[in-house]
């Protein structure tokens, strides 16, 4: 068993895994910092922070050898035997001066940096500076300059470290970012017209460890010790990227990466990053319309809208549902129940599956994928349980009309057209049709009950991806007054006490339906993988996404 | 704790001697008190008819002001640190990109609510450009809650208004540095 000591202290290190000075050191509960270094980046070693002593322990005789120099510890891969000191006087000295050398060229002008707060100059000044200035530092004005449509460079505030430079080349592909001139004059640039605008561009500002790179959607917007994070699943595309959503009195502010190494590693898109508008645009609906047969509009509370709906759901013998993939797992199971309740023999069919494009791989390993929906897999599992119709749309709806149903029920949550005028009439037809959706469109207007959704941060639930992964999100912000998330309302319908909870749901989903088999609750950070369940099943893993 | 608790240690009332029971003597003291005070200097303020007088001024807290630059611009960078500070979550400020090249940020509304505000001066002391201050004007009044949020005009034209009775920290600074050379 390999074995390396870290500040005396004896660590055992993870076999198969070749892991650096930095990283062993985080397993000996030490933080080593560091500015270039980052574990979805190649190693350049360029900025000198995580400079530590280093040693051998001879096995035989236990007799520990140091260098006589500093090592950069991202640069140090660590294997049996090796000595790690992180907190000498030496390592400190140099730790201090690096900063100095850092902040004597920095404008210092934390005031106005947006990075201010979440910054490791400042954090690191805090913790490894030198207490007094030995350099006559004053504030400046720095610089700044557009790198592309998404992020601005704030020229002297940039430390160096190249991470933004590495990821364009390395993980993006694109290798816009370079540095230019030499020594101190060193400055990061683009070449001329070719402005940084790939799809991943947004991840290079939350890489930047100083405030040199700002997100021109989120600049000055807020001070980020105001916001909270709440660890969230980009429902952008059906990968299902983590991201935490960082929020303020029920605002959204910005989305960020959340690291998971099965999904999306580091990063996320562009699409999604600023793909959070929508949930407070004006556009929403809000407040429950009732379009009578007979009379005028009229707007409805939630109780009248609900006995409305029950009055319905017990007068009507055939119904059935378009299920979205946009829905959550617990919600796409919610609204199955509760419409073979008014009809065990209805069908229920999946909701248009928007798609745009193709895949898009990029040489780091992240994918964006065409299919723009977060919960196809998800829904698919559950309607093949219910015996449903998990087939291509235009057919699905064939199906459902020549049915005849009384009551349709049809869940939305799309940002973008997804239904034609057309298509909304033929369900409306002399039907009840229920409309439960985020943004008027054609179905919303030809409804006889519109029902206002919640945006996808502001509900509890899964999704599962397109490589079957179930992974959890938590509600972040409330939703908006007049509107009711869709497991709300469905739980009510159902006659269950209390407030909804997403948990005893998917609990139930995971003792009932064989796909969710492998669920457990709390659901793991990084997700699950359904196919264990499927696999010990034997049973075959769904068809391939409709074209 | 209990009553029996050995660390409470209980008191009793002096008891009333011969004066205290006679009851007339105790009363004759309580009318000198009065009729002393019917005769000594008044001490009473005719506020608002005669203004009392403020210690230093420079070091009162009271109404707030938004400090200008020499360009007469608004000097607040918008750093949300005198929102940060504030105990009683009375300063709304919204950030915008500034209109001058030689300047970040700048606020585009700064709203401080009057009547929430505890005048702590936490503000002032957190603000790293000496932007906001607290003035010596304390007669504060207005006719509705609305009026008593102060927007960034109305701030500014509180510094116009006592900028000459009371400079700004930076403006001090410069008068000391100019009394020195000469």
């Amino acid at each position: 068993m390999a074995e390396a000591i870290i500040d005396g202290k004896p660590i055992t290190l993870p076999e198969g895994q070749q892991l650096n000075g930095i990283q062993a050191a985080r397993l000996a509960g030490v933080e080593i910092p560091h500015y270039c270094w980052h574990p979805g980046l190649s190693v350049v070693a360029s900025c000198r922070m995580c400079l530590v002593e280093c040693g051998t322990r001879d096995a035989e005789s236990g007799e520990v050898r140091m260098l006589p120099k500093l090592v950069p510890a991202c640069q140090t891969p660590v294997r049996d035997g090796t000595v790690l000191v992180t907190d000498s006087p030496k390592v400190r000295h140099a730790r201090a001066y690096v900063e100095e050398a850092l902040l004597i060229d920095h404008p210092i002008d934390c005031p106005v940096c947006d990075k201010a707060g979440e910054c490791y100059l400042q954090d690191y000044y805090f913790k490894h500076g030198q207490p007094k200035r030995r350099a006559d530092l004053r504030p400046f004005h720095s610089r700044k300059r557009d790198l592309g449509p998404t992020v601005r460079l704030f020229v002297d505030r940039c430390v160096m470290c190249s991470r933004c430079v590495r990821f364009c080349r390395e993980v993006a592909g694109t290798g816009e970012l370079m540095v230019v001139h030499r020594g101190s004059h060193e400055e990061i640039d683009v070449f001329p017209g070719h402005p940084l605008a790939n799809k991943l561009s947004g991840n290079v500002v939350e890489l930047c460890p100083v405030g040199a790179l700002g997100d021109k959607d989120f600049l000055y917007k807020q001070r980020v010790w105001f916001l909270k994070s709440h660890a969230g699943i980009c429902t952008g595309c059906s990968v299902g990227c983590n991201i935490w959503i960082d929020e303020n009195q029920d605002h959204i502010y910005r989305l960020r990466a959340r690291e998971n190494p099965h999904v999306n590693q580091w990063w996320i898109c562009d699409e999604g990053r600023y793909g959070f508008h929508h949930v407070h645009s004006e556009k929403r609906l809000l407040g429950f319309r009732h379009r009578p047969e007979q009379g005028p509009e009229q707007e409805l509370d939630w109780e009248q809208a609900r006995d409305l709906l029950q009055q319905w759901a017990s007068e009507s013998s055939r119904a059935a549902a378009v299920v979205s993939p946009h829905l959550t797992v617990e919600e796409a199971y919610l609204l199955c129940r509760f419409v073979r309740q008014v009809d065990a023999e209805a069908p229920l069919v999946l909701g248009p599956v928007p798609r745009s494009g193709q895949d898009e791989h990029f040489p780091g390993g992240f994918t964006i994928r065409a299919e723009k929906c977060p919960n196809r897999r998800g829904v698919v599992e559950l309607l093949q349980h219910f015996g449903g119709q998990a087939g291509p749309w235009p057919e699905g709806l064939q199906r459902l009309l020549e049915y005849e149903p009384e009551l349709v029920w049809v869940s939305g949550g799309y940002k973008t057209d997804w239904i034609t005028p057309q298509e909304a009439e033929q369900l409306a037809q002399g039907r009840r049709l229920v409309v439960q959706d985020l943004f008027p469109s054609p179905a919303s207007q030809a409804a006889r009950l519109v029902l206002p959704g919640a945006a996808f941060t502001e509900k509890s639930g899964s999704y599962v991806n397109h490589n079957g992964r179930l992974q959890w999100a938590d509600w972040a912000i409330r939703p908006p007054v007049g509107t009711r998330p869709e497991g709300a309302v469905l739980w009510q319908l159902l006659g269950r006490s209390g407030l909804y909870q997403p948990e005893a749901v998917l609990e139930e989903i995971a003792a009932e339906v064989v796909a969710f088999q492998a669920v457990t609750l709390p659901v793991p950070e990084q997700g699950v993988d359904l196919h264990l369940s499927l696999l010990a099943e034997e049973v075959t893993p769904s068809a391939e996404p409709p074209a | 704790m209990k009553p029996d608790d050995p660390a409470i240690r209980w008191v009793k009332p002096p008891e009333l001697g011969l004066t205290g029971r006679m009851y007339l003597p105790l009363v004759l003291q309580g009318v000198t008190t009065t009729v002393r005070h019917l005769f000594s200097p008044k001490v009473t303020q005719e506020y608002p008819e005669v203004e009392p007088p403020i210690g230093n001024p420079l070091i009162y807290r009271g109404v707030h002001r938004l400090n200008r630059d020499e360009q007469g611009r608004v000097k607040c960078v918008a750093c949300f640190l005198c929102a940060t500070a504030c105990p009683a979550h009375c300063i709304d400020i919204v950030a915008a990109e500034s209109p001058w090249p030689d300047r970040d940020k700048y606020p585009e509304s700064f709203v401080i609510d009057e009547l929430r505000c505890i005048y702590c001066g936490m503000c002032e002391e957190a603000c790293p450009v000496d932007a906001i201050e607290l003035t010596s004007l304390y007669n504060l009044t207005g006719r509705s809650r609305e009026e008593m949020f102060f927007d960034k005009e109305k701030l500014l034209s509180v510094y116009d208004q006592t900028k000459d009775r009371e400079p700004s920290a930076m403006e001090r600074q410069q008068q000391a540095a100019e009394d020195q050379q000469k």
